[in-house]
């Protein structure tokens, strides 16, 4: 028989991870620190709009690029919270980030068309890219600049092929930030060699320090920015699966033929609760970016106490402390502290070979989960270093 | 750093002043300061836990007993106010807008004989007490913010994200 499968995706490596999951998920007492989606009920205003529109028979399609309201709606909310001017017929509403992440890779690659990406990193980037038949070059962001990206480093990345960059801040796995300054020095670099942004900004809602910045708000750098954003993170909406994706005219129009053949529209009860969201929700962010930012200074205090380095992350809801200095690759360390307390963090090799050395810490949790995770990473290095 | 400090007691009072100055990045020396000068303040003015007594056996009976008084000359609402607030059974007495009651009057107490007792023999007796429409609670869902039944499960899966 012939081999009917893709050539391209027999070369993507499968889930690495999954396995150490399964053991995680055997054990009965485990204190996970390792889901990276938010712990919080999504606010009953918004769950209410979405009942309320399936009991109003709202059960039909939407048009295919998410309902005028709703991206009107996504227009105002950028505009008044990050500066960002896109009209409503330059917005895609998609079935989550993810999938927006995907239709602007494919709508802008080309065969062997280089795409930056910058690890550590959320994993999906470099599988898009080589479905999308791009090439995935990899810049490894270092510890010691906080893990965000200089123009040295986009500069020595930059060949004749490179097309695309893709930004992830705030970052996920290692909750780093780009401020204004960062992103100027890296705009610069963009216009000149004339290359694309694709930026995920789902965590934007989440930052400790200062505002969200943009890169798309920088001076020349709408007509060559594409923006992924959503409402899982800021919500805490994972389960609507509700995102959108903004970018130049020229390649929204394009871009809507992908969504349109393959997802049709987003889901019709999320994208009125959508609407609900962005209309009524600053508070429901406020609150909830105060929590995790006391979980934030929980844990940080805790990590110093407990010698365990760690960069201060200025955004998204992880940790990424340094574990080097224990002589145990990521993996290693996090089944070690797996199997003998029981509590589950993320090897940093989950999210690119230059994640080595640290493990990823989820503080979307309750803070007597943090609390008995703590106590038993404590016990874990007192006994073991 | 007082408003985040009442913002986390508001919803755990039993926390540790040092686990409170870890989650806002302050000394402990000064949250405990913090508190201390709003206790003085009676900003804070008490802490208790939130109880459903519906699970215990100890029975307690709850009314809201809406009640219309004649204001007195020099003291308006305050002194009448006070006087019923003093009442063991009465756990929280409002003044309401709206025009059909002045008092907004919480009881607990620990049988129907027993409100009916307090409301015949000692609020209905007080001067200028005009009326009184006493309505018994038959099942707490949510109190001080918090729903009495909520078994929090964490039903997010494992996933690499």
């Amino acid at each position: 028989m012939r081999d009917f499968l893709n050539e391209k995706l027999k070369t993507i490596k499968p889930s690495g991870i999954r396995k150490f999951f399964d053991i995680a998920n055997k054990i009965p007492d485990c204190v996970s620190l390792g889901v990276g989606e938010p712990d919080f009920d999504t606010p009953w205003h918004i769950t209410e709009e979405g009942i309320y529109s399936l009991e109003k028979g709202y059960t039909f399609y939407t048009s295919n690029t998410g309902m005028p309201e709703l991206r009107e709606e996504i227009s105002k909310w950028n505009k008044r919270k990050y500066d960002l001017d896109y009209s409503k017929d330059d917005i895609i509403v998609t079935c989550g980030g993810s999938e927006a992440i995907d239709i602007a890779l494919r709508a802008t690659t080309n065969p062997g068309d280089e795409v930056i990406i910058l690890q550590p990193c959320y994993v999906c980037y470099e599988p898009d890219v080589i479905l999308a038949g791009g090439v995935a070059k990899i810049i490894n962001l270092q510890e010691k600049n906080q893990f965000r990206l200089t123009a040295e480093e986009l500069e020595a990345a930059i060949t004749p092929k490179t097309k695309t960059l893709i930004m992830n801040f705030p970052n996920n796995p290692t909750g780093g930030v780009m401020e204004r300054e960062d992103l100027e020095k890296i705009a610069e670099v963009i216009i000149k060699h004339d290359l694309l942004v694709i930026s995920d900004e789902i965590y934007s809602e989440l930052t400790y320090s200062n505002k969200h910045v943009s890169i798309g708000s920088l001076p020349g750098m709408k007509e060559r920015t594409i923006i992924v954003n959503g409402f899982s993170k800021a919500y805490s909406m994972t389960g609507w699966r509700l995102g959108y994706v903004m970018g130049p005219s020229v390649i929204m129009s394009q871009m809507k033929k992908i969504h349109q053949f393959v997802i049709m529209c987003a889901t019709t009860p999320s994208q009125y609760a959508g609407i609900e969201a962005l209309k009524n929700g600053d508070e429901d962010i406020q609150n909830m970016r105060e929590e995790y930012d006391q979980r934030r200074h929980y844990l940080l205090a805790e990590f110093e106490r407990l010698g365990l380095p760690c960069f201060e992350p200025k955004g998204a809801f992880y940790l990424f402390p340094n574990i080097s200095k224990f002589g145990m690759t990521s993996e290693e360390f996090a089944t070690d502290l797996l199997q003998k307390e029981h509590v589950v963090v993320v090897p940093g090799t989950a999210f690119g070979d230059c994640g080595e050395g640290f493990v990823r810490i989820s503080y979307a949790y309750s803070l007597d989960s943090l609390k008995e995770a703590i106590r038993r990473i404590e016990k874990y290095l007192k006994e073991n270093f | 750093m007082k408003s985040k400090i009442l913002r986390i007691l508001e919803k755990n009072a039993r926390i540790t002043t040092e686990e409170i100055a870890k989650m806002i990045g302050e000394e402990e020396t000064s949250v405990v300061a913090a508190i201390t000068e709003m206790e003085a303040d009676k900003v804070i003015c008490g802490y208790g836990a939130i109880i459903n007594w519906d699970k215990v056996t100890d029975e307690k009976v709850n009314a809201i007993i809406e009640v219309k008084v004649v204001p007195q000359r020099g003291s308006g609402f305050d002194r009448i106010a006070n006087r019923i607030a003093k009442f063991d059974e009465v756990s929280a007495v409002y003044l309401m807008s709206g025009g059909n009651y002045d008092f907004f009057v919480e009881i607990q107490s620990k049988s129907m004989k027993e409100v009916s007792a307090f409301v015949f023999n000692k609020l209905s007796a007080l001067d200028s007490i005009q009326s009184t429409a006493t309505h018994f609670v038959l099942k707490k869902y949510k109190d001080n913010a918090i729903i009495l039944d909520d078994e929090k499960v964490d039903r997010r899966e494992m996933l690499e994200i």
